[in-house]
């Protein structure tokens, strides 16, 4: 079948350059506006006067006000312009930050902003170098002069070039004024200083592995590239979307209702260890502890969920289950996630197993599934995979849910649970250094003897909320 | 093809019909074939036939795009509508509490174990350390043969740690206490992909991992066998993240690239059922709100945005005009009120996702923070720069009362 790659393609134009670059080439071009920009004035430098510089202070104030934002972020934002050689001080150019008070700064020209990605070559850089060897014996740096012998070795070759290069140049610059001279050897020194940054220096030119590189972005916009399009926009208006207020008020809901378990927002009792060094908020909220706290027998409350993940509330609620003589649908429910998320050779002997303890007729612990999905699944069983159960697990997992899990928490016993469920009292800070609180090391998980029986998986943190 | 004069040179069998004619060359599909004059008109106008139905299916395709579109901006009231009754939250007192020196390159991924304190990071130079942070103790360290290993990820047991980058694979390391035993003698190569590897992640158990690449795709494994169980296509480039959905019952995960694309795959079947093209360049992070009815992506266009599964669309832009640089990393505290982003220009942003503003800005590190995680107890959240450190913040806890005030539906 004939295939036509469309001018619009994702892979087909260039992907876009960094847009931070280009940001950054707006918040500089409007602080040299002149009204609205940062105060330009003439810099005395020495018997030279450098017209449209700026003092750092200035630029932090600018920015403060523009964005907004505190002087120390304000400091920061300035700092990263300096950094990515978008302004250069005129005193000392031989480091690029911003400092926050009367230094004198000026706007690199956008011949050598860092958006032009020029890919600065070896020659450029040897005759930079060389001019600079030249203007003043011993101005290299010491990094200058590491890779000046490197470059005088590389390219030996073309060395006549770049002497006869840096000659030329110095000798036309010359001709210009001595302040003209002066900025334009700061820009120049400037760029070098973002492409080849001095030891210590952050490269703010590294941008990690190359991306965009694979051929998945050169789509072929074939028909059937097309109809799958059509298919799916097919499916997706079909689809019955929530309003938004209300998903909206599930957020609400779900964030008050969880503020008090989040000792991001509400800390945590007894203490945080982070803070105080004290790990007995971990020990008194271990996985398989023997009486846990309020907050934690709280949440069991918010969903099935969240009594499922935690061992303890899954342990209680079993004990629950087998009061009520129907122990066999969580057995069976951790069983069908022990297949979906086991290992694929393991597969056909777990659903075996499964079948002969749940399904089977007169088996053990028979499951009470609704006919028809008994049939599916029985069906699906002559050819085991590992989501063959999903059905009547689903159909477990909601009959838990909707009628076990609100009758566990109408019972006695859950809530004796929470009158016994411990409330720690809060341990303050320690103070004084001298009382600081040893580190107690725990015993890696790797460490841990692995009991007989495969663990039922541990599930995630969080749970689904209610809608 | 019609105002073409044809040079017949040939006479012989023609390459479609068989029948003797006078034959010229026409080119199908890059590969030269002799037709009769008849055989080539059909072709013709078959030609002309498919790229009139092309061109049908892509207006379709394309209106069909924009129903939908308008469909999802259809709203009824935006969030911050419905959060003006929240009460704005204090200020937050966030300090660093623990930093990790040992890492001699930049730090590029970590992970959390489940036991709250342990976590496992990986750098530029192909260094994989295991820590126990609470004490900052070392326990395991391995290299890996490749340099920049990107992802990370932490076994549900605590027993073993994935990880992978410019090799293409990601590998699965047991952890041993064993003095004679190399670490690197047990691995085990899981998932072999045809461009570096971003993302991995461990399913509910040790048994299964997923894994996002640089070659457009994600794909599910089975740790034993190394057999792929599922592979995901639809990405149009790189895909940079991905993260499971902490869901009841479903078996979804969603994942961010480089075609400024989230989209949402069920794993079972291989299918994209959600997808989401807001952004305006590369996302580089994507995780779950806790309740895994929405989840936040962080990207290099400087914004994070917050998407809900059930609405079907963006519900919220966490930005400022001042932050400028892309957001590398983002995760939820517990109660998914606030939103800790980890920035290019050093920095993380705290939002409060429910009213949109942001809460405050921490300065720490030296270099760009490429790593973002809260603990599993969300007692804490570490930070991974390309600085070479690893740096843990908590919060000062707010005075009871105020607690109590702020986030609760029914003051304010």
């Amino acid at each position: 079948m004939a295939t036509i790659t469309g001018p619009g393609t994702p892979g087909g134009r260039p992907r876009a350059q960094s847009p931070h670059l280009s940001k950054m080439e707006r918040v500089v071009v409007s602080m040299q506006d002149p009204d609205q920009g940062v105060r330009m004035r003439s810099q005395r430098l020495l018997i030279t006067v450098i017209p449209h510089a700026v003092t750092g202070g200035d630029i932090v104030e600018w920015l403060a006000q523009k964005f907004c934002i505190s002087e120390e972020e304000a400091l920061h934002l300035g700092d990263l312009l300096a950094q990515h050689g978008y302004i250069y001080p005129l005193r000392e150019p031989h480091s690029l930050e911003l400092r926050p008070n009367e230094t004198p700064y000026r706007f690199q020209t956008p011949y050598f902003w860092t958006s032009t990605l020029w890919p600065a070559a070896e020659l450029d850089y040897a005759i930079y170098l060389t001019k600079k060897n030249i203007r003043k014996q011993g101005a290299l740096v010491e990094h200058e002069k590491e890779h000046y012998d490197q470059l005088h070795k590389k390219i030996n070759h073309m060395w006549d070039l770049v002497v006869m290069q840096a000659r030329e140049q110095l000798r036309a610059a010359k001709q210009r004024r001595k302040g003209d001279r002066l900025v334009i050897a700061c820009q120049e020194q400037t760029y070098w200083l973002v492409n080849r940054p001095p030891p210590g220096a952050p490269n703010v030119l590294e941008q990690g592995p190359e991306r965009g590189s694979c051929t998945a972005s050169r789509v072929q916009m074939s028909s059937d590239f097309y109809k799958r399009e059509i298919e799916f926009s097919r499916k997706a208006l079909g689809r019955t979307r929530v309003k938004s207020s209300i998903c909206l008020e599930a957020y609400l809901k779900f964030s008050s209702q969880h503020s008090l378990h989040d000792p991001i927002m509400s800390g945590c009792l007894p203490s945080n260890p982070w803070i105080t060094d004290d790990d007995t908020y971990w020990a008194m909220n271990a996985p398989m502890v023997a009486v846990p706290t309020k907050l934690r027998v709280e949440r069991w409350a918010f969903s099935f969920r969240e009594l499922l993940d935690d061992p303890v509330g899954r342990a209680h609620f079993m004990d629950f289950l087998q009061k009520e003589f129907s122990a066999e649908n969580l057995s069976f429910w951790e069983a069908c996630e022990e297949l979906r998320f086991g290992g694929q050779a393991q597969i056909p002997d777990l659903v075996d197993a499964v079948y002969q303890q749940f399904l089977a007729p007169g088996a053990a612990r028979w499951v009470n599934i609704d006919s028809r999905t008994m049939e599916r699944t029985l069906e699906g069983l002559r050819q085991p995979h590992r989501y063959v159960l999903d059905d009547a697990q689903l159909h477990i997992y909601m009959l838990m849910k909707k009628d076990s899990y609100p009758r566990f928490l109408k019972s006695d016993m859950y809530k004796g649970l929470l009158v016994e469920a411990v409330i720690p009292l809060e341990t303050k800070r320690r103070v004084f250094p001298f009382m600081w609180k040893r580190r107690h090391s725990s015993p890696s998980p790797a460490l841990l003897p692995t009991s007989g029986e495969p663990p039922a998986p541990s599930s995630a943190a969080g749970g689904g909320g209610e809608g | 093809m019609c105002d073409q004069t044809f040079l017949v040179n040939v006479f012989g069998s023609c390459d479609k019909c068989f029948k003797q004619r006078a034959l010229r060359p026409v080119f199908k599909k890059s590969q030269q074939l002799s037709y009769c004059s008849i055989c080539a008109e059909i072709m013709a106008t078959d030609g002309l036939h498919e790229s009139e139905t092309l061109a049908a299916l892509r207006s379709e395709a394309e209106s069909l795009k924009g129903k939908l579109e308008e469909e999802r901006w259809l709203q009824d009231l935006e969030l911050e509508a419905v959060a003006e009754r929240v009460e704005a939250l204090g200020q937050f007192v966030m300090k660093t509490r623990r930093t990790l020196k040992g890492h001699g390159n930049k730090v590029l991924c970590m992970d959390w174990c489940r036991d709250k304190r342990r976590i496992v990071s990986s750098s530029q130079d192909g260094k994989v350390i295991v820590w126990d942070s609470f004490t900052t103790n070392k326990e395991h360290a391995v290299t890996m043969p490749c340099t920049w290993v990107m992802a990370c990820a932490y076994a549900p047991s605590g027993c073993a740690i994935a990880c992978g980058g410019l090799d293409n694979k990601c590998s699965v390391y047991p952890l041993t206490f064993d003095k004679n035993e190399n670490m690197a003698a047990k691995k085990k190569s899981v998932a072999m992909h045809t461009n570096y590897l971003s993302a991995c992640s461990f399913t509910n158990s040790d048994m299964q991992i997923l894994t996002a690449s640089g070659d457009g795709t994600c794909a599910l494994w089975d740790v034993e066998s190394g057999q792929l169980l599922q592979s995901f296509h639809g990405h149009g480039a790189d895909v940079l993240c991905l993260d499971l959905a902490p869901s009841e019952t479903g078996n979804t995960f969603v994942s961010g690239g480089c075609d400024k694309k989230a989209m949402v795959w069920d794993m079972r079947s291989g299918q994209c059922v959600q997808a989401f093209e807001t952004h305006e360049s590369d996302i580089n992070s994507v995780r779950y709100y806790p309740s895994g009815d929405a989840f936040a992506s962080g990207s290099d266009d400087a914004t994070c945005r917050l998407y809900d599964l059930r609405a079907d669309r963006e519900v919220a832009i966490y930005s400022k005009e001042s932050i400028i640089f892309g957001a590398s990393s983002v995760d939820f505290s517990l109660s998914g009120r606030l939103l800790f982003a980890g920035y290019n220009d050093y920095t993380i942003n705290v939002w409060d996702v429910l009213k949109g503003a942001r809460v405050s800005i921490l300065f720490g590190h030296e270099n760009r923070v490429s790593t973002l995680r809260v603990s599993p107890d969300g007692t804490a959240f570490c930070s991974g720069s390309w600085d070479h450190t690893l740096a843990f913040w908590a919060v000062e806890p707010a005075p009871r009362s105020v607690a109590l005030a702020c986030g609760c539906l029914c003051c304010g």
